[in-house]
């Protein structure tokens, strides 16, 4: 099969979902294709040659739309490629659209984007997860294999759970930011969704390493992440924090998340006790920390350099207000305002100092717990996908979404999720692993065990063939 | 908190209706982080930034050459108004 054949397949399957899906915020399909046309050309056998893949619309794509998701930039044009991207090409692959997301990547459900919610393919009257849930949408419905997102607080993995597939966050440095618009810079990381590990791996292995143009980015090897799965999981051993199976939890996550315990064991796999003590804080420490961030991050949409400018305004002053009044969202507005509080004179030791303080604790116990265990295993998000509307009013309903994945933002830790069960009403959820600093591979080989011998065996209701 | 007042420091220039829904809202929220007061922690370290020790020990120092970037008129085509090669904004004084 050709190149072309194949990408025009996944653009013919994008454009007839997207009326009742909405993943898409663009789709490229003359840019595609010429490249496709390029690579059936020139044939190669680079890592992802002619592999599709679709982008958060968040991550810059030249001479693509890059909106955030927010009115503030919704006709924005990229001049440059994000280094992410433009690994991803030189490994042979073909951007094939852009994804929707929560507005500025702040949410957990889509709800927040300026252009509609991205649909959950599994029941459309339901949520994707956030804030990626457009790339999650994207590989569950059967589009592409794989996509990016980016994560602050659990934006990768949430959506991967309420959506039935792989959902991963590197370590801090490992996948450099340039080029992925900031929200809360040391919290951000590009992460990857996947059909399977295997898809993932595979993709990380093209984007990872140090970048020039990313100080943050760490001067660490890259090894081919594909190369060990398969490798027994035999002696592995996982952590449960127990403590934080109780409260808050569906009965029926909880109950598969006991039978995931039961089938890593059954794998091999050696189960311990560990205990993350200051975990319950994470969600308080991230909404001051990704707050304060954003609210610095944000004061560059002005309406002078690039994005929308509110008119009639009768001086400069009055054009900031008016466009970044107009131009923001409510959720994006409510937390500048809450990290300008944080931050603002006298309030500073009180909350940004006192939450670097627990953050650090948060990474402690992290460290602590992997000197007895090599994965530590919860689930991913507290329950299944809610429906559209059902949380919209309660920010703070919203925020516990992410009780579970926010903590290896704040320490930096990698983490992945991948398909563990349907609930009675035929909804997917993930079970989460997550690693020491630069374990990766340990994880991969983790998950690659647990999809192979426990397969989903379930496809959603909306699913291209 | 006093919404309004925030807002201004943050540069949003929000309405009535809008500091009547964020009133309540952002009060909640400074409830629940404040939840981080029944902590002991004055001897801990603050943790700055995200960086691993492997990313401290980076050397994020590149050589001290030019290289290229946008051009002008690159660096304008995104602007919602430019007049002979500048950003034009609305007259400040």
């Amino acid at each position: 099969m050709s190149v072309v054949s194949k990408i025009e397949n996944v653009l013919t399957n994008a454009e007839r979902l997207n009326d009742e899906l909405n993943s898409f915020l663009s789709i490229e399909r003359e840019s595609a294709l010429a490249r496709a046309a390029e690579l059936d050309a020139e044939p190669g056998e680079r890592l992802l040659e002619g592999v599709a893949i679709a982008v958060k619309d968040n991550i810059c794509t030249k001479g693509m739309r890059t909106s955030c998701g927010s009115q503030i930039l919704h006709d924005y044009r990229a001049h440059y490629d994000a280094t992410a991207i433009s690994r991803l090409k030189d490994a042979g692959a073909i951007i094939v659209g852009k994804t929707n997301m929560d507005e500025f990547a702040m949410g957990s459900s889509n709800e927040s984007s300026a252009f509609g919610p991205a649909k959950n393919p599994w029941d459309i009257s339901r949520v994707p997860g956030g804030s990626s849930g457009g790339s999650a949408v994207a590989v569950a419905s059967g589009v592409v294999r794989a996509s990016l997102g980016s994560e602050t607080g659990g934006s990768v993995r949430q959506p991967a759970s309420l959506c039935g597939i792989v959902g991963f966050k590197p370590t801090y440095g490992r996948i450099s930011r340039f080029g992925l618009v900031a929200f809360a810079s040391s919290l951000d990381n590009i992460g990857i969704f996947g059909q399977t590990t295997k898809d993932v791996a595979d993709v990380l292995t093209a984007i990872a390493g140090r970048d020039e143009r990313d100080s943050t980015s760490a001067n660490v090897p890259v090894p081919h992440y594909g190369s060990t799965l398969g490798n027994d999981v035999a002696g592995k051993v996982i952590g449960v924090p127990r403590a934080l199976l109780g409260e808050g939890v569906d009965e029926e996550v909880r109950a598969s998340i006991e039978s995931a315990i039961a089938n890593f064991e059954s794998l091999g796999a050696k189960i311990v006790d560990v205990e993350l003590p200051h975990a319950k804080y994470g969600i308080a420490v991230y909404y001051i920390i990704a707050t304060a961030e954003a609210s610095s991050n944000l004061a560059r949409f002005d309406g002078v350099r690039y994005g929308f400018r509110a008119e009639e305004a009768a001086g400069l002053r009055e054009m900031y207000f008016k466009t970044r009044e107009q131009g923001f969202g409510p959720e994006v507005k409510r937390r500048i305002m809450l990290g300008t509080y944080v931050l603002s004179s006298g309030y500073y030791d009180a909350y940004y100092s006192k939450a670097q303080r627990v953050r650090a604790l948060v990474k402690r116990d992290y460290t602590e717990a992997f000197t007895k265990c090599d994965a530590i295993l919860t689930p991913t998000s507290p329950d299944t996908a809610f429906k559209l509307g059902e949380r919209s009013d309660d920010p703070i309903a919203m925020y516990l979404s992410d009780i579970y994945t926010v903590s290896a933002n704040l320490a930096g830790i990698p983490g992945i999720s991948v398909p563990c069960g349907l609930s009675g009403d035929g909804l997917p959820f993930g079970v989460q692993l997550v690693g020491n600093f630069w374990s990766e591979q340990t994880l991969f080989e983790l998950t690659h065990a647990y999809e192979t011998a426990f397969p989903l065996g379930a496809k959603p209701a909306v699913f291209a063939e | 908190m006093d919404v309004k007042h925030v807002a201004k420091l943050a540069h949003l220039d929000i309405t009535d209706s809008e500091v009547e829904l964020y009133t309540p809202q952002m009060a909640n929220i400074v409830r629940y982080i404040e939840q981080l007061n029944e902590l002991e922690i004055d001897d801990i370290e603050p943790m700055l930034g995200g960086l691993t020790d492997e990313g401290k020990a980076t050397v994020t120092i590149r050589e001290d050459v030019a290289y290229g970037s946008f051009t002008q008129e690159e660096a304008l085509i995104e602007a919602p108004a430019g007049v002979e090669g500048h950003f034009q904004v609305p007259k400040v004084l």
